[in-house]
């Protein structure tokens, strides 16, 4: 096995055991409690609300862990000196951070697929409670399996949100790598309009430095499908591929220049 | 070849956020260890061990000089598959089992899963550490925490250790332990750098010590060399001596020690003959029970590079130039 794998594997084991399950368990509280109250003061817009609470809570939930987990992988292990006894060992920077950042995501992807369970779990117990007629002015069914594309997407933005904490914290303090990391993805939600800032009366020089803003940041937009899949509403193939590509190598050149500067750092 | 050789190790920061300014972290560091030798590496808290281990560990890089580990640059990964390193005050992942920790080090060094359980038994074994392997690391205490941090210095049968001060948050037992440990490496042929202030472990393990002071290399060499010769006063061991006697003779002597039931314990200059003293008490109807001369110990001979460090008033701090 791998050097890379073998940290990962590391990584996913020690973190797992860490966070995993407080995060689920607060998720399917939250999911439960969700379910019931809202199937009391509804008519018919239940489900529609579930499935938009339960994948923001998911894409809420999982940012903070890509934050909080990402930030630490490093800084923690710096900070501790737990590096020490892993960096005398035959393994190279690069190597130690991508293990450090695929373990985070195999954590990620565990954790999103635990929620997204616990999510079917109560969809489909709304699914089995609601009476036939109310369900047929459902605009898709409560178990449609377009949502899995909704948790696919916000998987790809976990990943790079990861990418950014982890890019961060090869520099900077815990602090400064979340507040930055936090600054980068609400940025990356807003891209869009940095793009037309003279459709907002920006002047030439202001709308040209939008638009240098928008190719520098990576663009979250097209990631968010909530609401499409809520509505039942098809989201193709080539737009997941091509929203996933853009973030891809968004990942891969953070994942280059946190090598490029970790090969270089001195752990006082 | 050498196990370890440094050429002019050199290491400054930068210190002060408004007006940084250099200071000397390492300061021209040359020097060899041979193979299957025990280096004592010695010195006063912040003296530079540290900062010396981080360098041939590449977790820090030089500002100049060179250091090589096995005849290979200390910056080659393939070197680190031959040697094994224990930090100061190490710390592992919380939630890992001491048995997962030992584990996931060995498959670093790319051993099967098979062996890499069976070494990381074998190792928790000879540290000391039984069925709480299978407790996670945060359960552990200061002292079985560096315990396990020992026990993974060694999981790939290392031919240099370099251990950080091994012997700190051990109890006495576990320094008795680790000094066993120690001495079995270098019957196996394994050279062992370690660094400590703890002098008298560097007493009864080194056959080779360096004393760093503020960062420069004060002395280096055998133990034997160091200290041999080196008497620097007459103990004499006295009976039936009344205090009027001691207070008469107390002029000519370096120290007085009460042992109790009229036995004392009498320190005189090297350059006294203690002959004349000791007719003096036996005609005042005092025994003579010992006389010894008083060897320098490791511990005068640190205290004497301290202090000789600081008259010549060096100093690591510099303004830029």
């Amino acid at each position: 096995m791998s050097a890379v794998l073998i940290v990962a594997r590391g990584v996913f084991k020690d973190s797992i055991r860490d966070r995993v399950p407080y995060n689920l368990l607060f998720f399917a509280v939250l999911m439960m409690a969700a379910s019931f109250l809202l199937a009391q003061l509804t008519a018919g817009q239940d489900v529609k609300i579930i499935k938009d609470l339960g994948l923001a809570a998911a894409s809420l939930m999982g940012v903070l862990i890509a934050i909080f987990i990402g930030i630490g992988l490093v800084a923690k292990e710096v900070d501790r000196r737990s590096i020490y006894s892993l960096l005398s060992k035959p393994i190279t920077r690069s190597q130690f951070i991508l293990g450090k950042y695929l373990g985070l995501v195999l954590t990620l992807v565990a954790n999103l697929t635990v929620m997204a369970i616990a999510y079917y779990v109560v969809l489909a117990y709304l699914d089995w409670h609601t009476p036939a007629n109310v369900k047929l002015g459902w605009e898709a069914a409560a178990t449609d399996p377009m949502l899995l594309k909704a948790f696919a997407l916000i998987g790809v933005e976990l990943m790079l949100v990861t990418a950014l904490a982890l890019f961060f914290s090869t520099f900077s303090s815990t602090f400064l790598s979340a507040a930055l990391t936090i600054a980068i993805y609400v940025i990356g939600h807003f891209n869009e309009d940095l793009r037309s800032l003279e459709s907002f009366g920006a002047s030439p020089a202001l709308a040209m430095l939008g638009r240098g803003l928008y190719y520098a940041f990576p663009n979250l937009a097209p990631l968010n499908v909530t609401a499409a899949v809520v509505h039942g509403q098809a989201v193709s193939v080539q737009h997941m591929l091509l929203a996933s590509g853009s973030i891809g190598l968004y990942v891969a050149v953070l994942l280059v220049a946190s090598t490029l500067i970790f090969e270089r750092r001195d752990f006082k | 070849m050498d196990a370890i050789r440094t050429e002019g190790l050199t290491k400054h920061y930068t210190k002060g956020f408004w007006r940084p300014r250099p200071y000397a972290a390492l300061e021209d560091l040359t020097l060899q260890v041979g193979q299957g030798e025990v280096f004592g590496f010695l010195g006063p808290n912040g003296a530079g061990k540290t900062t010396t281990l981080k360098l041939l560990m590449q977790l820090i890089f030089p500002t100049s000089g060179q250091a090589e580990i096995l005849g290979r640059p200390v910056g080659d990964v393939s070197v680190r598959r031959r040697i094994g390193y224990l930090p100061e005050n190490p710390y592992f992942y919380d939630n890992l089992t001491a048995e997962e920790l030992l584990i996931y080090f060995a498959r670093v060094f790319g051993y099967s899963a098979h062996d890499s359980r069976a070494r990381a038994s074998r190792l928790l074994d000879e540290v000391g550490i039984g069925t709480e392997r299978r407790f996670q690391l945060r359960k552990f205490s200061k002292g079985m925490i560096q315990r396990v941090g020992i026990a993974q210095a060694l999981v790939n049968d290392p031919e240099v250790v370099f251990l950080d001060e091994p012997m700190s948050g051990l109890d006495p037992l576990g320094r008795r332990d680790v000094r066993e440990l120690i001495l079995r490496l270098r019957d196996k042929g394994c050279a062992v750098f370690f660094s400590s202030h703890v002098l008298s472990d560097a007493e009864a393990l080194c056959s080779r010590v360096a004393v760093v002071v503020k960062g420069r290399l004060a002395a280096t060499g055998r133990l034997s060399d160091l200290l041999a010769n080196r008497a620097r006063a007459w103990e004499l061991v006295v009976s039936g001596v009344s205090q009027s006697i001691i207070d008469r003779i107390k002029p000519r002597l370096t120290g007085v020690t009460p042992l109790g039931e009229g036995r004392f314990s009498l320190e005189l200059p090297l350059t006294a003959a203690p002959e004349q003293l000791l007719s003096e008490i036996t005609a005042s109807g005092g025994h003579l029970v010992s006389l010894n001369p008083v060897r320098e110990t490791l511990e005068d001979f640190f205290v004497e590079q301290v202090r000789a460090t600081d008259e010549a008033g060096i100093v690591r701090e510099r303004t830029a130039s």
